[in-house]
Protein backbone atom coordinates (compact mmCIF):
# COMPACT_ATOMS: atom_id res chain seq x y z
CA UNK A 1 0.00 0.00 0.00
CA UNK A 2 2.78 2.36 0.96
CA UNK A 3 4.71 1.65 -2.24
CA UNK A 4 1.53 2.24 -4.22
CA UNK A 5 0.91 5.61 -2.53
CA UNK A 6 4.50 6.66 -3.14
CA UNK A 7 4.39 5.66 -6.81
CA UNK A 8 0.95 7.24 -7.28
CA UNK A 9 2.02 10.41 -5.50
CA UNK A 10 4.97 10.82 -7.84
CA UNK A 11 3.23 9.94 -11.08
CA UNK A 12 0.15 12.08 -10.36
CA UNK A 13 2.53 15.02 -9.97
CA UNK A 14 3.99 14.33 -13.42
CA UNK A 15 0.52 13.93 -14.96
CA UNK A 16 -0.59 17.18 -13.32
CA UNK A 17 2.44 19.04 -14.69
CA UNK A 18 1.82 17.77 -18.23
CA UNK A 19 -1.86 18.74 -18.01
CA UNK A 20 -0.94 22.21 -16.72
CA UNK A 21 1.44 22.63 -19.68
CA UNK A 22 -1.42 21.76 -22.03
CA UNK A 23 -3.68 24.14 -20.09
CA UNK A 24 -1.28 27.08 -20.47
CA UNK A 25 -0.89 26.42 -24.20
CA UNK A 26 -4.67 26.13 -24.65
CA UNK A 27 -5.13 29.33 -22.65
CA UNK A 28 -2.73 31.19 -24.95
CA UNK A 29 -4.44 29.76 -28.04
CA UNK A 30 -7.79 30.76 -26.54
CA UNK A 31 -6.57 34.31 -26.02
CA UNK A 32 -5.55 34.55 -29.68
CA UNK A 33 -9.19 34.06 -30.66
CA UNK A 34 -8.29 31.35 -33.17
CA UNK A 35 -9.99 27.98 -33.58
CA UNK A 36 -7.80 24.84 -33.36
CA UNK A 37 -8.11 23.06 -36.71
CA UNK A 38 -11.73 21.82 -36.70
CA UNK A 39 -12.29 22.69 -33.02
CA UNK A 40 -14.29 25.92 -32.77
CA UNK A 41 -13.34 28.79 -30.47
CA UNK A 42 -15.94 28.07 -27.79
CA UNK A 43 -14.69 24.47 -27.63
CA UNK A 44 -11.11 25.65 -27.18
CA UNK A 45 -12.38 27.73 -24.23
CA UNK A 46 -14.14 24.70 -22.75
CA UNK A 47 -11.08 22.50 -23.35
CA UNK A 48 -8.89 25.06 -21.59
CA UNK A 49 -11.25 25.07 -18.60
CA UNK A 50 -11.74 21.30 -18.43
CA UNK A 51 -8.07 20.36 -18.87
CA UNK A 52 -7.18 22.88 -16.15
CA UNK A 53 -9.71 21.32 -13.78
CA UNK A 54 -8.39 17.84 -14.59
CA UNK A 55 -4.84 19.06 -13.90
CA UNK A 56 -6.08 20.44 -10.55
CA UNK A 57 -7.67 17.08 -9.67
CA UNK A 58 -4.36 15.32 -10.34
CA UNK A 59 -2.59 17.98 -8.29
CA UNK A 60 -4.91 17.18 -5.37
CA UNK A 61 -4.23 13.43 -5.86
CA UNK A 62 -0.49 14.22 -5.83
CA UNK A 63 -0.77 16.13 -2.55
CA UNK A 64 -3.16 13.74 -0.77
CA UNK A 65 -1.11 10.66 -1.73
CA UNK A 66 2.04 12.23 -0.31
CA UNK A 67 0.19 13.28 2.85
CA UNK A 68 -0.90 9.66 3.42
CA UNK A 69 2.47 8.20 2.47
CA UNK A 70 4.50 7.16 5.52
CA UNK A 71 7.77 8.24 3.90
CA UNK A 72 6.83 11.69 2.55
CA UNK A 73 4.50 12.51 5.51
CA UNK A 74 3.45 15.82 4.02
CA UNK A 75 1.48 17.79 6.63
CA UNK A 76 -1.36 20.27 6.21
CA UNK A 77 0.84 23.29 6.96
CA UNK A 78 3.33 22.31 4.24
CA UNK A 79 0.47 22.03 1.76
CA UNK A 80 -0.46 25.70 2.18
CA UNK A 81 2.57 27.46 3.71
CA UNK A 82 5.74 27.28 1.61
CA UNK A 83 9.39 26.69 2.61
CA UNK A 84 8.78 25.00 5.99
CA UNK A 85 9.13 21.38 4.84
CA UNK A 86 11.60 18.92 6.37
CA UNK A 87 12.95 17.57 3.06
CA UNK A 88 14.37 20.03 0.48
CA UNK A 89 12.28 22.90 1.92
CA UNK A 90 13.02 25.27 -0.97
CA UNK A 91 12.04 22.89 -3.77
CA UNK A 92 9.03 21.57 -1.85
CA UNK A 93 8.08 25.17 -1.09
CA UNK A 94 7.96 25.93 -4.82
CA UNK A 95 5.31 23.22 -5.10
CA UNK A 96 3.37 24.82 -2.26
CA UNK A 97 3.57 28.25 -3.91
CA UNK A 98 2.38 26.74 -7.20
CA UNK A 99 -0.53 25.01 -5.42
CA UNK A 100 -1.57 28.26 -3.71
CA UNK A 101 -1.47 30.04 -7.08
CA UNK A 102 -3.53 27.25 -8.67
CA UNK A 103 -6.15 27.62 -5.92
CA UNK A 104 -6.36 31.38 -6.54
CA UNK A 105 -6.56 31.00 -10.34
CA UNK A 106 -9.16 28.21 -10.22
CA UNK A 107 -11.36 29.94 -7.62
CA UNK A 108 -11.36 33.25 -9.50
CA UNK A 109 -11.88 31.41 -12.79
CA UNK A 110 -15.00 29.70 -11.50
CA UNK A 111 -16.28 32.99 -10.02
CA UNK A 112 -15.42 35.09 -13.10
CA UNK A 113 -18.98 36.31 -13.64
CA UNK A 114 -19.29 37.46 -10.02
CA UNK A 115 -15.84 39.03 -9.72
CA UNK A 116 -15.84 40.93 -12.97
CA UNK A 117 -13.30 40.94 -15.76
CA UNK A 118 -10.66 43.14 -14.13
CA UNK A 119 -10.10 41.08 -10.96
CA UNK A 120 -10.40 37.82 -12.85
CA UNK A 121 -7.77 38.89 -15.35
CA UNK A 122 -5.32 40.19 -12.74
CA UNK A 123 -5.40 36.90 -10.85
CA UNK A 124 -5.46 34.78 -14.01
CA UNK A 125 -2.12 36.28 -15.07
CA UNK A 126 -0.57 34.46 -12.08
CA UNK A 127 -0.78 31.32 -14.25
CA UNK A 128 2.31 32.54 -16.07
CA UNK A 129 4.18 32.51 -12.73
CA UNK A 130 2.60 29.27 -11.56
CA UNK A 131 3.76 27.13 -14.45
CA UNK A 132 7.54 27.72 -14.24
CA UNK A 133 7.38 27.49 -10.43
CA UNK A 134 5.66 24.10 -10.74
CA UNK A 135 8.27 22.97 -13.26
CA UNK A 136 11.05 24.04 -10.89
CA UNK A 137 9.40 22.08 -8.07
CA UNK A 138 9.18 18.98 -10.27
CA UNK A 139 12.84 19.07 -11.31
CA UNK A 140 14.21 20.09 -7.92
CA UNK A 141 12.03 18.00 -5.61
CA UNK A 142 10.96 15.04 -7.71
CA UNK A 143 12.59 11.66 -7.10
CA UNK A 144 12.69 11.35 -10.89
CA UNK A 145 13.24 15.10 -11.28
CA UNK A 146 16.75 14.78 -12.68
CA UNK A 147 16.39 11.40 -14.36
CA UNK A 148 16.84 11.41 -18.10
CA UNK A 149 13.23 10.69 -19.13
CA UNK A 150 11.92 13.45 -16.90
CA UNK A 151 14.45 16.02 -18.07
CA UNK A 152 13.48 15.23 -21.67
CA UNK A 153 9.81 15.70 -20.73
CA UNK A 154 10.59 18.93 -18.88
CA UNK A 155 12.65 20.32 -21.77
CA UNK A 156 9.90 19.43 -24.23
CA UNK A 157 7.27 21.13 -22.07
CA UNK A 158 9.47 24.19 -21.63
CA UNK A 159 10.00 24.43 -25.39
CA UNK A 160 6.25 24.08 -26.10
CA UNK A 161 5.10 26.57 -23.46
CA UNK A 162 7.99 28.90 -24.32
CA UNK A 163 7.02 28.85 -28.00
CA UNK A 164 3.39 29.59 -27.10
CA UNK A 165 4.50 32.49 -24.86
CA UNK A 166 6.73 33.89 -27.63
CA UNK A 167 3.81 33.66 -30.07
CA UNK A 168 1.63 35.45 -27.47
CA UNK A 169 4.05 38.40 -27.58
CA UNK A 170 4.32 38.53 -31.37
CA UNK A 171 2.59 41.23 -33.42
CA UNK A 172 0.27 38.92 -35.37
CA UNK A 173 -0.88 36.99 -32.30
CA UNK A 174 -4.55 37.98 -32.50
CA UNK A 175 -6.70 36.37 -35.17
CA UNK A 176 -7.87 39.87 -36.07
CA UNK A 177 -4.41 41.46 -35.79
CA UNK A 178 -3.89 41.96 -39.53
CA UNK A 179 -7.35 43.47 -40.10
CA UNK A 180 -6.99 45.82 -37.13
CA UNK A 181 -3.47 46.95 -38.03
CA UNK A 182 -4.71 48.46 -41.27
CA UNK A 183 -4.84 52.23 -40.77
CA UNK A 184 -7.72 54.48 -41.79
CA UNK A 185 -7.51 55.13 -45.49
CA UNK B 1 -39.81 33.35 -25.03
CA UNK B 2 -37.86 35.68 -27.27
CA UNK B 3 -35.01 37.42 -25.45
CA UNK B 4 -32.72 40.32 -26.29
CA UNK B 5 -28.96 39.80 -26.46
CA UNK B 6 -27.13 42.98 -25.52
CA UNK B 7 -23.57 43.57 -26.74
CA UNK B 8 -21.59 45.91 -24.49
CA UNK B 9 -19.24 47.69 -26.93
CA UNK B 10 -17.04 49.01 -24.12
CA UNK B 11 -16.09 45.41 -23.39
CA UNK B 12 -16.36 43.52 -26.67
CA UNK B 13 -13.06 42.57 -28.31
CA UNK B 14 -14.45 40.55 -31.20
CA UNK B 15 -13.06 37.17 -30.17
CA UNK B 16 -15.74 35.40 -32.19
CA UNK B 17 -17.20 32.87 -29.75
CA UNK B 18 -20.70 34.36 -29.87
CA UNK B 19 -20.78 34.44 -33.67
CA UNK B 20 -19.87 30.74 -33.69
CA UNK B 21 -22.58 29.84 -31.19
CA UNK B 22 -25.27 32.02 -32.79
CA UNK B 23 -24.69 31.81 -36.55
CA UNK B 24 -28.34 32.68 -37.30
CA UNK B 25 -28.32 35.72 -35.00
CA UNK B 26 -24.87 37.30 -35.36
CA UNK B 27 -22.31 37.88 -38.10
CA UNK B 28 -18.71 39.05 -37.77
CA UNK B 29 -17.61 42.30 -39.35
CA UNK B 30 -14.23 42.70 -41.07
CA UNK B 31 -12.51 43.36 -37.72
CA UNK B 32 -14.02 40.33 -35.98
CA UNK B 33 -16.74 42.15 -34.02
CA UNK B 34 -20.24 40.69 -33.84
CA UNK B 35 -23.23 42.41 -35.44
CA UNK B 36 -26.88 41.39 -35.52
CA UNK B 37 -27.63 39.59 -38.77
CA UNK B 38 -30.99 41.38 -38.95
CA UNK B 39 -31.22 44.91 -37.60
CA UNK B 40 -34.21 45.67 -35.35
CA UNK B 41 -35.32 49.27 -36.02
CA UNK B 42 -31.82 50.00 -37.32
CA UNK B 43 -30.20 48.61 -34.15
CA UNK B 44 -27.57 45.93 -34.75
CA UNK B 45 -26.26 45.77 -31.15
CA UNK B 46 -29.33 44.24 -29.49
CA UNK B 47 -30.49 41.28 -31.58
CA UNK B 48 -33.66 39.41 -30.69
CA UNK B 49 -32.97 35.76 -29.84
CA UNK B 50 -35.75 33.33 -30.70
CA UNK B 51 -36.66 30.62 -28.15
CA UNK B 52 -34.75 28.00 -30.15
CA UNK B 53 -31.53 30.02 -29.84
CA UNK B 54 -31.86 31.07 -26.20
CA UNK B 55 -29.85 28.10 -24.90
CA UNK B 56 -26.96 28.90 -27.29
CA UNK B 57 -27.21 32.57 -26.32
CA UNK B 58 -26.89 31.65 -22.62
CA UNK B 59 -23.76 29.65 -23.49
CA UNK B 60 -22.39 32.68 -25.35
CA UNK B 61 -23.07 34.95 -22.36
CA UNK B 62 -21.37 32.42 -20.08
CA UNK B 63 -18.32 31.82 -22.30
CA UNK B 64 -17.70 35.35 -23.62
CA UNK B 65 -14.03 35.94 -22.71
CA UNK B 66 -14.68 39.65 -22.11
CA UNK B 67 -18.03 39.34 -20.25
CA UNK B 68 -19.46 41.62 -22.92
CA UNK B 69 -22.82 39.90 -23.41
CA UNK B 70 -26.05 39.91 -21.44
CA UNK B 71 -29.43 38.40 -22.09
CA UNK B 72 -32.72 39.89 -20.96
CA UNK B 73 -36.41 39.20 -21.65
CA UNK B 74 -37.85 41.33 -24.43
CA UNK B 75 -39.56 44.51 -23.18
CA UNK B 76 -43.35 44.50 -23.52
CA UNK B 77 -43.39 47.74 -25.52
CA UNK B 78 -41.13 46.39 -28.24
CA UNK B 79 -43.12 43.19 -28.68
CA UNK B 80 -44.77 42.98 -32.06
Amino acid sequence: MDNALWAFGRMSGVVSLVLFSVTVILGILNRSGRPLFAIPRFSVTLLHRNVSLLATVFLVFHIVALMLDSYAKLNVIDVFVPFLGGFKPFWQGLGTVAFDLVLAVVATGLLRHRLGQRSFRAIHWLSYAMWPIALGHAVGNGTDGTSKWFLVLAAGSLAAVGAAAAWRLSANFLETAKARQGGLS
Amino acid sequence: MTEILHIDWTRCDGRGLCTELLPTVLVRDDWGYPLALHATNGDRSNPAVSPGNVEAAREAVHLCPKLALSLAPQQAKSRQ
